[in-house]
């Protein structure tokens, strides 16, 4: 580690049972880059992911966020997971909370902050996702893409220094999926590091920094999306590029398997 | 002749209505109503059970209920809790629990605590006297039941509500004191408010510990008047009362189900 990285993974390995999913990852992300994993399902990118604040447990490898060994036993995991914002593929907002309420919990219970300034903070990051008119509405109430927003300003309210996405727009009509692909393209424009597990190619092209291209529990190819997306080097990353950007130019011949 | 669907079905259908009609008719016609009126429905009878009916007899079933239930919530609450607890032994000693409690007649788990520990244990006694009896020899079984309906419950809390708590630094107890049990309560209450109305049926067993006039409830007040007056009037109006209770209960699971269903 020349200066310190946001995350530092090196030889990370994750089985579930018999079934290896994570296969020898190396991946550090550094302070202000924003970072679109992408992939076919199933080849680790969400695991990967899981990895980082240790919903998942890694079975080998170590992984460092901001100077910490989140993978060491002794490691304080919840105090870590504070720095961590995480959004997920299907919201997650409690359903028994206001939206107001979902974003002052955890500043009151974990960071103990009090009444009012936990109210003043959330009002800034519903404002800053739109959203201060729904305040007092419970999820339930909200689209998809509200409630999406809604959980990023959960996230942003704890103040973290890296954001994990977890293929936050894969749940949405697919109308709802600009308003919060704009957030995120917001909080990265402000510097937010972050790390994406997205299917939304034209963002990863847009906003990223780095795009790393995963396939059978291995990173494949990274780069500049420019390069990635331009010129992939591997056969892989092309045939997977080919599938999913011109969907509708796809061959019986291919998904027959025969040689292209 | 072939008959069309539909006056088939009228055909039928009216059929159905004159049986209804015949059999209802054969009943009344059969009944002997002042034999009846007589021995269910003597008015003086029935006078007679108040106000005690009421301030003694209802007032005890509701009180034995709702401490039978409180006892039976928490202890019911933790033996979820152990069932999806990490630690084996943990889970085996409430699984065991859970078997054994729901396997038992109540009556028999009543007797155990009313006469059989006082037998092994002379020189203590449950506080509480017949109170204290009562909200442990009824809320011992409930509690296995309303275990099995939490555990249920917090099972069906969707596991990234907990993985979200857990993300944003709260501990694994505080994400279930705040975001798990919170909206696990919400989906059981309809199920324990059907608790609730077996165990106020349930306390009518209560008389076999030998319950005083101050502690009777409905069922052995209505034995008692009924060997007095030599007349079943009384067990007629311990059944009004009983269904006093029951009945407002079940509308309001029957309008919380539908609540529920309307919400998600």
């Amino acid at each position: 580690m020349s200066e310190l990285s946001t995350i530092e993974i090196a030889g990370l390995h994750k089985s579930f049972g018999a079934l290896e999913v994570l296969r020898g990852i190396d991946l550090a992300v550094e302070p202000g880059e924003v970072v679109c994993v992408i992939g076919p399902s199933g080849s680790g990118k969400s695991t990967l992911l899981r990895c980082v604040n240790l919903l998942e447990e890694p079975s080998s490898g170590t992984i460092h966020v901001a100077g910490v060994d989140v993978t060491d036993p002794d490691c304080d995991i919840d105090a870590v997971r504070r720095r961590i914002g995480m959004v997920f593929q299907q919201f997650n907002l409690f359903g028994h909370l206001t939206v107001r309420e979902n974003v002052t919990i955890a500043q009151r219970r974990v960071l103990k902050r009090g009444r009012a300034e936990a109210a003043r903070i959330a009002t800034e990051n519903l404002e800053r996702v739109g959203l201060v008119d729904k305040a007092a509405a419970y999820p339930a109430q909200l689209s998809g893409g509200q409630q999406q927003r809604a959980a990023i300003a959960r996230a942003l309210a704890m103040d973290p220094e890296l954001m994990l996405f977890d293929e936050p727009t894969s749940a949405l009509d697919p109308e709802l999926v600009g308003e919060v692909l704009a957030v995120m393209r917001g909080l990265a424009a402000e510097g937010m590091t972050m790390l994406v597990v997205t299917h939304e190619m034209a963002f990863a092209r847009e906003v990223a920094s780095r795009v790393v291209f995963m396939d059978g529990g291995v990173i494949v190819e990274q780069g500049p999306p420019e390069q990635v997306f331009g010129a992939p080097r591997e056969a892989r990353t092309r045939e997977f590029l080919h599938r999913v950007l011109e969907p509708t130019r796809v061959s019986e011949a291919e998904i027959r398997g025969d040689d292209v | 002749m072939k008959l069309s669907r539909r006056r088939r079905q009228r055909i039928v259908r009216v059929a159905g209505y004159i049986v209804f009609a015949l059999v209802i008719a054969g009943a009344l016609g059969a009944a002997d109503w002042g034999r009846l009126s007589e021995a269910f429905f003597r008015l003086d009878v029935a006078r007679s059970m108040f106000p005690e009916a009421i301030t003694v007899a209802l007032r005890n079933t509701i009180v034995y209920t709702l401490l039978a239930f409180v006892f039976g919530l928490t202890l019911g609450l933790i033996l979820a809790l152990m069932r999806l607890s990490s630690i084996l032994p943990y889970r085996w000693v409430a699984t065991a629990y859970i078997e054994l409690f729901r396997g038992l007649p109540a009556l028999l788990v009543l007797f155990m605590v009313g006469y059989g520990v006082p037998l092994a244990f002379p020189d203590r006694e449950i506080p509480g006297g017949v109170y204290g009896s009562v909200t442990v020899g009824l809320g011992l079984t409930a509690a296995a039941y309303m275990a099995e309906t939490i555990r249920a419950g917090i099972q069906a809390v969707p596991k990234g509500q907990l993985e979200a708590a857990r993300t944003l630094g709260m501990s694994h107890v505080r994400a279930m004191i705040s975001i798990v049990l919170p909206q696990a309560f919400r989906i059981v209450i309809p199920p324990l408010t059907n608790e609730i109305i077996l165990l106020t049926k349930d306390t009518s067993l209560v008389y076999v510990l030998g319950v005083t006039p101050a502690t009777i409830e409905l069922t052995k007040f209505a034995g008692d008047a009924l060997n007095t007056r030599v007349n079943p009037t009384p067990l007629v109006v311990a059944g009004l009362l009983y269904l006093v209770i029951t009945l407002p209960l079940s509308q309001v699971v029957r309008a919380l189900e539908r609540r529920a269903s309307r919400e998600r």
